[in-house]
């Protein structure tokens, strides 16, 4: 079906090196999701996958053919972009089969898989549609029944979901979600938003400056994050970092995650004053200046009344405090 | 305009300014279309003056149209300045979607040696030129107008058109790629489309100088058979004398199909500059 195995691949502009030697094994079915800041490859990776971009160096290769000089029409693949880049002069019909017509399919085999694509998105009411006509989340599902009706070894998404509104984004990382239990497809997914990451993975490639970081299932790299990038990167509100020395340890940086610290108005490790409270309704998220550890982030769940300028007593879990050496990788 | 931001002082001001710019530009125009109606006499007579019953003549009209062959002088001007603008958008268009779509060695130079000829005026070559269509024996056809206009139109089109193409969205020629389209098909179905109010600016520019121009008609194709309309008028201007009314129907006659082509191109400036603004 659908293998991917990327090979020492590297990729440079001129003098700058974005991609610095990738190495990934994807299995048949897998759904990989490639998150990281702003300019760290990710981007880069997949349109070498598809073959918009040349790899400077190394190889890539589908289902064990190795692709590295095949056009993007030829990989077997099918991706989704993030402005849906839909056909503006043709209607939904044609939009979802114009790869199956370059390719030379009978037209009867395009009307059956169109119908059964557009049948999965419910798009049937606007098959005969231009996409200037369509709302957001329908170009977006015509973008993804585009890519659904060539039947590809490998599906690729370029951050589909940054261009829709919150409540549409939820519906349709569903849809996504659904569409990789329904097709068992392996999938390839960019974005930069770790709540996407976390909820669709099977595995998470977090890049950072063109380098692999760490791979692995979310609660993986949320339980045992490889280094300090990592754990940073993964979890919302983000972990607070402290310098070791200021508490007394040798190592470089001390890491605990916001919901990982218990408050007290009486007793507890961390003296502290509050500086401004968050109310979300489940959970609540306190800032806090703490004497010995300086500013932290505390996440409550449940409503907890707080004050700022009130005093609290902040007690880390010591089973569940990271420890980072002077190169960043946890100890 | 709303009342919120409209005050009647600043509105009157802008429409006086407006208007008498417009009255300064289309004078020359209008003196020109009134005098083509009138007696020879009434034209030195009363130049300003519309043509009344006694003045009214149509005898430069019926001049133009018996003496010299105006439409062959007009069929002359269409084919070089249509021909031309269609070789003009072409070119021009691939060179600029290879400008801004593909990275290649001396991309930036290529760019800036293709708009240098915006800044140096092609008459300066006009010897050379000659002497090139001279030696490639096009002296007196169509085709050598039609290559030159091609040349003076390219530089401002490569230009205009690469700024507008590199605005087109990556992402759709990149979902075309991976449908399997021809870099080809890619150019014409989705990218052209696009960038149709540019072309329509870019016709504009480039139609109305190739239309209005005496220099190379007079010098690359003087003969009967290609005279363009402005040269043809130029029979009716002597040296001593001048047939006033003649040359002023000509004129007048030479700007309706220039008009036309106009308003064809001014649509879709308009039409593509709408369909952008309200998705």
């Amino acid at each position: 079906m659908g293998s991917l195995n990327i090979e020492n691949v590297k990729k440079s502009f001129g003098q700058v090196d974005v991609l610095k030697g990738i190495d990934l094994d994807v299995a048949d079915g897998e759904f990989v999701v490639f998150v990281g800041p702003s300019g760290c490859g990710k981007s880069t990776l997949l349109r070498v996958i598809a073959g918009l971009e040349d790899a400077t160096s190394g190889r890539v290769v589908i289902d064990g053919r190795d692709v590295s000089s095949t056009p993007p029409a030829k990989r077997g693949i099918a991706m989704v972009f993030q402005t849906y880049a839909l056909y503006p002069h043709l209607t939904v019909k044609n939009n979802m089969g114009l790869g199956l017509k370059q390719a030379g399919t009978p037209a009867a085999e395009i009307d059956k898989r169109v119908a059964e694509a557009s049948a999965m998105l419910s798009l049937e009411p606007y098959l005969q549609r231009r996409p200037a006509e369509l709302s957001g989340g329908q170009r977006q599902r015509v973008a993804i029944g585009r890519a659904v009706v060539r039947e590809p070894s490998l599906f690729l998404f370029d951050e589909p979901l940054s261009n829709l509104d919150a409540a549409l984004r939820v519906n349709t990382r569903l849809e996504i979600a659904q569409l990789h239990r329904r097709l068992r497809a392996t999938m390839i997914y960019v974005t930069h938003d770790q709540v996407e990451a976390m909820t669709l993975a099977d595995r998470i490639v977090v890049l950072n400056g063109g380098c692999i970081e760490q791979v692995g299932a979310p609660m993986e790299l949320y339980n045992s994050p490889a280094n300090e990038f990592v754990a940073g990167f993964i979890g919302s509100p983000k972990m607070n970092f402290i310098e070791g020395a200021r508490l007394g340890e040798s190592v470089r940086t001390i890491g605990v995650r916001p919901e990982h610290i218990a408050v007290d108005p009486h007793k507890g490790d961390w003296k502290s004053t509050v500086i401004h409270a968050e109310h979300l309704g489940a959970d609540t998220n306190l800032y806090l200046d703490c004497e010995k550890a300086g500013l932290i982030t505390v996440r409550l769940f449940g409503v907890y009344n707080a004050e700022p300028g009130a005093t609290l007593y902040a007690t880390p879990d010591p089973a569940r405090t990271y420890r980072f050496g002077q190169d960043g990788r946890r100890i | 305009m709303n009342r919120a931001t409209a005050s009647l002082p600043r509105s009157v001001a802008a429409h006086a300014i407006l208007i008498s710019y417009t009255v300064i530009a289309l004078f020359p125009v209008f003196v020109i279309l009134i005098n083509s109606f009138k007696t020879r006499r009434s034209i030195f007579g009363a130049p300003m003056m519309p043509p009344t019953p006694e003045t009214f003549d149509l005898v430069g009209y019926r001049m133009v149209l018996t003496q010299g062959d105006f439409l062959t002088y007009f069929q002359n001007s269409f084919i070089v300045t249509v021909a031309s603008l269609f070789f003009v958008l072409l070119f021009g268009a691939m060179a600029a979607f290879a400008l801004s779509e593909y990275r290649f060695r001396g991309n930036r130079l290529m760019g800036l040696y293709l708009a240098l000829g915006i800044m140096i005026p092609i008459r300066l070559g006009t010897v050379a030129i000659l002497q090139m269509m001279v030696a490639s024996g096009l002296v007196n056809t169509l085709t050598a107008l039609i290559l030159v206009y091609t040349a003076q139109g390219l530089p401002l089109a490569v230009f205009i058109l690469t700024e507008f193409m590199s605005g087109v969205s990556d992402d759709l020629k990149n979902a075309g790629r991976i449908d399997g389209l021809s870099e080809y098909r890619i150019f014409f179905r989705l990218v052209l489309p696009l960038v149709r109010p540019a072309m329509a600016t870019v016709a504009v520019f480039t139609m109305i100088p190739i239309w209005n121009d005496l220099w190379f008609p007079l010098i690359l194709a003087p003969s009967e058979a290609t005279k363009t309309v402005t040269l043809g008028a130029q029979m009716f201007i002597g040296q001593y004398v001048t047939n006033w009314n003649a040359v002023l129907a000509a004129l007048s006659l030479a700007i309706l199909p220039v008009l036309v082509l106009y308003l064809i191109f001014s649509r879709q400036l308009i039409r593509g500059i709408t369909s952008g603004a309200v998705k």
